[in-house]
């Protein structure tokens, strides 16, 4: 994800007369007035904000829309590539880029917590604009709540968002059929093993940097070609495995993987080997599974190749008939063997 | 990856077995000793590349199926006071005790820690002198130096906030105990390469002979597994009982003088209660006398604490080789990664849990 701290120029904090944020920035009066007039409106800037009503009114241009939302919660806010601002933009965006839709607003609900240094918010805020932008939506209305330090963790942020299918396309898992190839758009692993190694302390040899990034605009690029896909699946929580067990168990076919196929980067199976991980049960934050008819891989590929989100574009299996919710994967020693939905996360192992 | 790729060849790895196919002409039961390499097994599909006279069972080496359920109490216990900072490797949280596992005590507001050294456990007590900060030194001999270091460190320093709750298992009167029993079926080892990394092999000489029963020291990736294999294989094919090192490029005979010089230096030998199999002679380390300062089991009182497990669950026989984890009736209904009976279907290097996750449940085949 390009780095957006240049993007919007350099202004100073608009609020200075609390370095951190106080319950009062919560209590309806003037210093939270100031807070999301200061920060929040001259900052996420757009004519339906600027409405100042209790809801935005939105002008709709399809008969159907897609919304979601999902919250964001992360330990730390600060990570190699990235932070929870984008990943707060991102996550959205792009869980309604999975839909097939152009992601148009969003809504942004912030729980502070008291002490949180008004900085930090600021350069939270300052990355969400920057990425809202990169991904042609607008922030159009939102809400803030401050709790008593303790009783947050530093920062909380909600995000829905609503998107515009502009393709009649079914996108869906049920639309998965047996000969669909599993095309993956990149390296997986990357976010999870990142924040892992910020939150616990692990140095490895280089960094590695998460993946977060707006997946709408390489969507866009796929469906505008008309490329008949079947379904899109970002692979966050439980990684790439977990996203084929759902799928799978959705389309009611089996899938089948190989493992020497799937982009891992050289960092990122190098920790997870360290720590016992499995790189594909690994979040990342800028991936997705895309499953297309056989015949339209390349041109598929082809598409995702040439988008910067895209680049690392490559076939790992195919849909199979077969048991639904089984995922198969031949080793790396040429040997097929199950892929399980994990119990739990994964923990590190003794030994 | 450098290191990692080359020893998971599959040109190479097809050579190996078509080698262990021209020297078996008979059956062979063979167990490797450590989770590690069950896991391995299970992983990449290697049982499925030697010949169907070759049995491989899952040893006793994972250390969390091994400690027993009344350390977990015992941890569960310490962890719940309120002045403790509870610290351990990742994959004990999750193993239940007799009533709840140490995820439940963190969600019940005990500060329980993921640690990946215990020398950061020793720092997060010298973080918090108010605090008493207890680490569950679980393992075989390939932990043991790590937590010697850290109880050394300890006393050095001067930290006198910081206990290690012991578990410590060794593996050779493991091995023992197995070939003693009238139901032993295993007829050639895959010894733990990590442990002899630590420990050498010269503590095997004494079991090939005495037990007539190839042990053949092993490394974790398949083509080490599968070489391994064939080289205990040709032994047997031969009628050979030696201790011969595949893992060479980490395993001397001696094994690491350093790490044992600390082991003896914070630990003594003692018997060890070992999960679903019982108590075996010599089998474990406590701390020496001149450590026992930092021995949470005084520190907390929690001796006392024992603990019987579930009647239905098998995973004694499944660690001694008398079973394999499919043929346990509870495997994959009464008992999954979700609930649990035993402790071989927790961790990760468990054989049940390898089982689950690698050949599905009942119902997926």
């Amino acid at each position: 994800m390009k780095k957006n701290n240049e993007f919007i120029p350099a202004c100073p904090i608009p609020i200075q007369q609390y370095p951190q944020i106080m319950l009062s920035h919560g209590g309806g009066g003037k210093m939270m007035h100031q807070l999301i007039e200061k920060m929040f409106v001259e900052t996420f800037k757009n004519p339906l904000l600027d409405q100042r009503h209790d809801a935005a009114v939105l002008s709709c241009s399809s008969e159907k829309i897609a919304f979601t939302t999902d919250s964001y919660v992360i330990n730390p806010l600060f990570f190699p590539g990235g932070n929870i601002g984008q990943l707060a933009v991102c996550g959205t965006v792009n869980d309604l880029a999975m839909a097939g839709a152009c992601p148009k607003y969003l809504s942004v609900g912030f729980v502070l917590e008291e002490g949180l240094p008004v900085e930090t918010l600021w350069q939270i805020v300052r990355d969400m604009q920057a990425t809202a932008l990169e991904c042609g939506v607008q922030i159009v209305t939102g809400d803030t709540k401050v709790v008593d330090r303790g009783k947050a963790d530093k920062i909380f942020i909600n995000t829905a968002g609503i998107g515009i299918l502009e393709y009649t396309l079914e996108i869906n898992p049920r639309e998965v059929r047996e000969g669909d190839a599993v095309i993956v758009s990149g390296d997986v692993g990357r976010h999870g093993m990142a924040v892992m190694a910020v939150r616990e302390g692990l140095s490895f040899e280089s960094d590695i940097e998460s993946d977060v990034a707006p997946l709408s605009g390489l969507i866009h690029d796929i469906l505008s070609e008309g490329i008949h896909v079947h379904c899109l699946r970002d692979l966050t929580r439980g990684g790439l495995a977990s996203a084929l067990n759902e799928i799978s168990q959705a389309c009611q076919c089996g899938i089948h993987i190989e493992e020497a196929a799937i982009p891992v980067e050289e960092n990122v199976h190098g920790a997870c080997e360290m720590l016992g991980f499995d790189p594909i049960y690994v979040a990342c934050e800028g991936r997705f599974a895309a499953f297309v008819p056989s015949e339209e891989v390349q041109k598929t590929l082809d598409v995702m190749r040439g988008h910067p989100s895209g680049q690392g574009a490559c076939v790992i299996g195919e849909v199979r008939k077969g048991s639904a919710g089984v995922v198969t994967m031949k080793s790396k020693i040429g040997v097929d063997r199950i892929v399980d939905m994990l119990s739990g996360e994964q923990l590190p192992r003794i030994c | 990856m450098k290191y990692l790729d080359e020893y998971r060849d599959p040109e190479l790895a097809k050579k190996f077995s078509e080698e262990i196919h021209r020297v078996t002409t008979k059956p062979h039961v063979i167990m490797e000793v450590c989770g590690g390499q069950t896991h391995a097994i299970v992983k990449f599909g290697i049982d499925q590349l030697i010949p169907e006279e070759i049995t491989l069972v899952h040893g006793p080496g994972c250390p969390v199926c091994v400690t027993p359920l009344e350390l977990i109490d015992q941890a569960i216990a310490i962890a719940s006071h309120p002045e403790v900072i509870f610290c351990s490797f990742g994959d004990m949280l999750r193993v239940p005790g007799s009533s709840k596992d140490l995820f439940s005590v963190k969600a019940a507001g005990g500060d329980v820690r993921i640690v990946y050294s215990p020398m950061d456990a020793v720092k997060i007590a010298q973080d918090n002198p108010q605090k008493e900060v207890v680490f569950f030194a679980v393992g075989f001999e390939t932990t043991a130096p790590g937590n010697a270091m850290a109880v050394y460190q300890a006393k050095k320093h001067g930290v006198k906030n910081f206990s290690l709750l012991v578990s410590h298992v060794l593996v050779p009167p493991a091995m023992e105990a197995i070939l003693s029993s009238p139901d032993n079926l295993v007829k050639g080892f895959l010894a733990a390469g990590h442990v002899c990394t630590v420990m050498g092999y010269e503590e095997y000489y004494p079991i090939a002979r005495k037990y007539k029963v190839p042990i053949v020291v092993t490394g974790f990736e398949p083509l080490d597994i599968l070489q391994g294999i064939c080289m205990c294989v040709k032994q047997l094919e031969e009628g050979r009982a030696e201790v011969e090192n595949q893992y060479a490029r980490s395993v001397h005979r001696e094994g690491n003088v350093a790490a044992r010089k600390i082991i003896q230096e914070v630990f003594k030998v003692r018997p060890r209660k070992w999960r679903g199999i019982g108590e075996i002679p010599q089998s474990g380390f406590d701390l020496s006398e001149a450590y026992t300062d930092f021995d949470a089991q005084r520190r907390f009182d929690v001796s006392g604490i024992t603990t019987e497990e579930s009647p239905l669950c098998e995973s004694g026989l499944i660690l001694q080789g008398i079973k394999k984890p499919e043929g346990c009736p509870a495997f994959g209904k009464e008992c999954t990664p979700e609930h649990p009976l035993g402790a071989t279907m927790v961790s990760s290097e468990g054989a049940c849990a390898a089982y689950y996750r690698y050949r599905g449940s009942a119902k997926q085949r």
